[in-house]
């Protein structure tokens, strides 16, 4: 912990913002214009991560996935329109096709815990990140900062062991 | 249990809208990159403070906005609300398993399907993870009979 306090300090001293802060800022600023777009329409808030217990009600039976069926439907059709935003983005803008280093088990093993998680924890970055912080709630304020001090430890961690991307 | 699509005829054209900027949002911040995320949470940059503030306070004008100046959604006629969760120990025990699994592999939700998107066909890896760890805890929560009934909508 003190390791980590140290390290922040030395690289806001040094560099804090290496690539600028133009398309971090209007990336945000869309995002968040994408929920409000479906909440001024619909009342409905978009998270990303309800998708995924959505979805599995097609093919399961279990309780707890039922209870999303009545937005099941929309939430593919978001998601889709994630997908293709993002592709939209890649073939204007963007250079292109984008392939990721990170290795394929520290994606799935990230992926299984990122499933777990933010279904025990009742949403993601952008459910209680975007969402809930522009909400005010309590539980999304706490739910940030457990899930980003979590975060900023394990990704330290893991670079100290020795871990390559 | 009627599907919530059913109102409006412009429903699912406006939640596909909002996905498209959502998603073109994502790319265009880097969040759909892995590497992007690794180096915020490794302090090499801060930029992607900018991203989720960025939304949130959109977000937060919109909700407080339409909750007192508006009265309900065209396409539903649902009352605007704020999104608000039971603050319990779930959150922060979801949170944590939540930030091992994003720390150590630099993708969210939100972030992977846009990463589809970009051409990133690896996070496949990732988006398979995470629909199996879906399971297991809806699994797990289906069968033991004191878990959260269906208030627990999370996002």
């Amino acid at each position: 912990m003190i390791l980590e306090v140290h390290a922040l300090f030395l690289a806001i001293l040094a560099e804090p913002f290496p690539n600028g802060i133009a398309h971090y800022a209007a990336g945000g600023v869309l995002v968040g214009l994408g929920v409000t777009i479906i909440y001024l329409g619909t009342g409905r808030i978009a998270g990303a991560s309800t998708f995924l217990e959505s979805t599995l009600s097609y093919g399961s039976s279990l309780s707890r996935f039922q209870q999303y069926r009545p937005s099941r439907d929309w939430r593919v059709v978001f998601t889709l329109g994630i997908v293709l935003g993002a592709a939209v983005y890649a073939f204007t803008l963007g250079g292109g096709v984008w392939v990721t280093e990170v290795q394929p088990w520290r994606l799935f093993l990230g992926g299984i815990l990122i499933g777990i998680g933010t279904r025990v924890g009742k949403g993601c970055t952008s459910g209680h990140g975007v969402c809930g912080v522009g909400s005010a709630s309590p539980a999304s304020f706490v739910g940030v900062a457990t899930f980003l001090l979590i975060a900023i430890g394990t990704a330290q961690l893991v670079q100290a062991v020795g871990v390559g991307i | 249990m009627s599907a919530e699509h059913e109102q409006h005829p412009l429903f699912m054209p406006i939640v596909f809208v909002g996905g498209l900027v959502f998603g073109f949002g994502l790319a265009l911040s880097n969040m759909a990159q892995p590497e992007v995320v690794l180096s915020f949470l490794l302090f090499e940059d801060f930029g992607l403070l900018f991203v989720m503030f960025g939304a949130a306070i959109v977000t937060g004008i919109t909700f407080f906005g339409a909750i007192h100046f508006l009265d309900s959604a065209p396409l539903t006629g649902g009352r605007y609300a704020r999104r608000l969760k039971t603050l319990d120990k779930n959150v922060v025990i979801g949170g944590g398993i939540f930030g091992v699994g994003w720390g150590l592999s630099g993708i969210c939700p939100g972030a992977a399907y846009a990463s589809v998107g970009i051409g990133n066909l690896p996070i496949l890896y990732g988006i398979a993870g995470m629909f199996i760890g879906a399971y297991v805890q809806g699994y797990w929560r289906s069968s033991t009979p004191d878990a959260e009934p269906a208030a627990a909508k999370a996002d």
